[in-house]
């Protein structure tokens, strides 16, 4: 997947939200993007997932993309294995199939016992775990995540962190995934790209070189975590 | 994984609210209720005419018109009359059901056709749709289908802008699920759009059979006629030109009765299934 020189505004009173984005991501990569409020992440990862196609410049991906948001965005009158069987449902697959591929999924995320459950009757976390099997359900080896875990607390959080990890190098994903949180980024990405606000650019990059399984209180990633919010703070201050 | 499996194990259990058994207890109390407050009402009736001694061409009591009703209903005539009217507001509704659905969805997704029909729509909503009886009656006269014109006319509106509303108020990131997914148009329409305004629907349908029993009584009303039969609102014409002061009452309790019994055993499990479905009830 490679982006060149993505440009995008909304009106001409506003200015730019993107700013001659460029990115190449590495099929089986992951990469985190770190960025203050109003950097255009969203953005960024509508035109990633074809939903926005006002930009210029150009994007070329040789997949198709699956996209996570904050809410688990789960459709309330379905239950949990109907969600997951949703986007199977839509590619025409036939009933069969879906229900065994939705019910193995569910049991990666370690919900077989709540198939039958609606989504207001499970916890913050397990709908993002619903989420993130029905986004793996699309089958497509991109995965795009807005900020997904964003609204959990940080135990949740914590134990998502090393699902996701597994189940990137399990299922050989791509994921692009942003964030507000510097520790995340740096637990999960193999790189991690600091944007800018306003226009929102990439302006720094690091490679982050710990072994899996990593974790989010180790001295390593807090060093690393440390560096690049101090680079953060220094982009904030310069809209102050 | 094993990790995982004890350790989400765990939290989910921490984290997810243990369900409360549904209390026989309140369904119970809610009914004993309505049962005391309907005792209460026959009382109150029966001793203010025992006090006021007002006469029975004016007021009968409960208990005349109970056995005015029991008459009516030992001659076949009350549960013919009833069987009428229910089945000719259950085949008036279908109708309606049919014109409107079609028609929500389109005024609903369309803001071009919204802004052209749409106060037709809401000027149909506010006329009482028994306006349309004498219309009715020229076009169609004393026969079924004036009857049927003016229970569509009634119904349609309700129905029809439940459904909008309904898709008017459905979240955008339900249909922002959608283009992530990848849905095409019809796709669109029946895995996220219906579902989603069915809320909205489902109050518009309640909202639209009360006006189809309503619009079907005064259309009854008003076109006696041998050709259409009788039902309960011609029942009701019936005591009038009788006099018969208890048969008009108990048509009148009749017809409320009607329109309860369909509300508790249709539309209001209906309602409850779908609230606790969505996780939108209180409790």
């Amino acid at each position: 997947m490679a982006l060149e020189n993505i440009t995008r505004g909304f009106s001409v009173k506003d200015g730019l939200v993107l700013d001659r984005i460029n990115l190449e991501v590495e099929s089986g990569e992951f990469v985190a993007i770190v960025g203050a409020s109003g950097c255009g992440k969203s953005t960024l990862l509508n035109v990633m997932c074809d939903l926005d196609r006002g930009y210029s410049g150009t994007f070329v991906k040789e997949q198709s993309a699956s996209l996570m948001f904050q809410d688990s965005a789960l459709l309330p009158w379905l239950t949990v294995l109907e969600n997951v069987e949703l986007p199977m449902s839509i590619n025409g697959e036939s009933k069969t199939s879906r229900r065994e591929v939705a019910m193995d999924l569910l049991k990666k995320v370690n919900l077989e016992h709540s198939v039958h459950k609606r989504p207001h009757e499970l916890s913050g976390g397990m709908r993002q775990r619903v989420a993130i099997a029905r986004a793996l359900a699309q089958k497509n080896k991109i995965l795009l995540m807005d900020e997904p875990f964003g609204a959990l607390d940080a135990i949740t959080r914590d134990v998502l962190h090393d699902e996701l990890s597994d189940i990137w190098l399990e299922n050989k994903l791509t994921i692009v995934f942003v964030t507000h949180n510097v520790r995340e980024a740096v637990r999960l990405g193999q790189r991690v790209l600091l944007m800018s606000s306003r226009p929102g650019t990439f302006i720094r990059e690091w490679r982050v070189n710990l072994p899996e399984p990593r974790r989010i209180d180790s001295p390593e990633v807090a060093l690393l975590a440390r560096e690049i919010t101090d680079e953060l703070r220094k982009e904030i201050r310069r809209h102050g | 994984m094993d990790e995982f499996t004890s350790l989400n194990a765990g939290l989910d259990a921490l984290e997810i609210q243990k369900k409360t058994a549904r209390n026989w207890r309140s369904k119970f109390s809610n009914f004993t209720y309505a049962i005391i407050a309907f005792v209460t009402l026959l009382v109150i009736w029966q001793v203010a005419i025992k006090i006021s001694g007002v006469k029975s061409y004016i007021l009968p009591s409960p208990k005349q018109v109970f056995s005015a009703m029991q008459t009516q209903w030992k001659s076949g005539i009350l549960p013919h009359a009833i069987f009428r009217s229910f089945s000719r507001g259950v085949e008036g509704y279908a109708l309606a059901l049919l014109v409107a659905t079609p028609l929500g969805l389109l005024l609903g997704l369309n803001k071009v056709l919204r802004m052209v029909i749409g106060p037709v729509l809401l000027g149909l909503q506010q006329l009482p749709s028994v306006a349309w009886v004498p219309a009715a009656i020229i076009w169609f006269g004393l026969s079924p289908a004036t009857i049927f014109a003016v229970v569509l006319l009634g119904a349609v509106p309700s129905i029809a802008n439940g459904l909008i509303s309904g898709i008017d108020q459905i979240p955008p990131l339900y249909l922002k699920v959608a283009s992530v997914l990848r849905a095409n148009k019809w796709q669109r329409i029946r895995h996220f759009i219906l579902p989603a305004a069915w809320p909205g629907y489902l109050a518009g349908l309640e909202q639209g059979w009360a006006f189809a029993w309503r619009s079907l009584m005064a259309a009854e009303l008003i076109a006696v006629s041998p050709s259409l039969g009788l039902g309960v609102g011609q029942l009701l014409d019936v005591g009038r030109q009788l006099g018969d002061m208890s048969l008009v009452i108990g048509t009148i309790f009749v017809i409320m009765a009607i329109g309860i019994f369909v509300e508790k055993i249709f539309f209001s499990p209906l309602r409850k299934r779908t609230l606790r479905n969505r996780g939108l009830t209180q409790n």
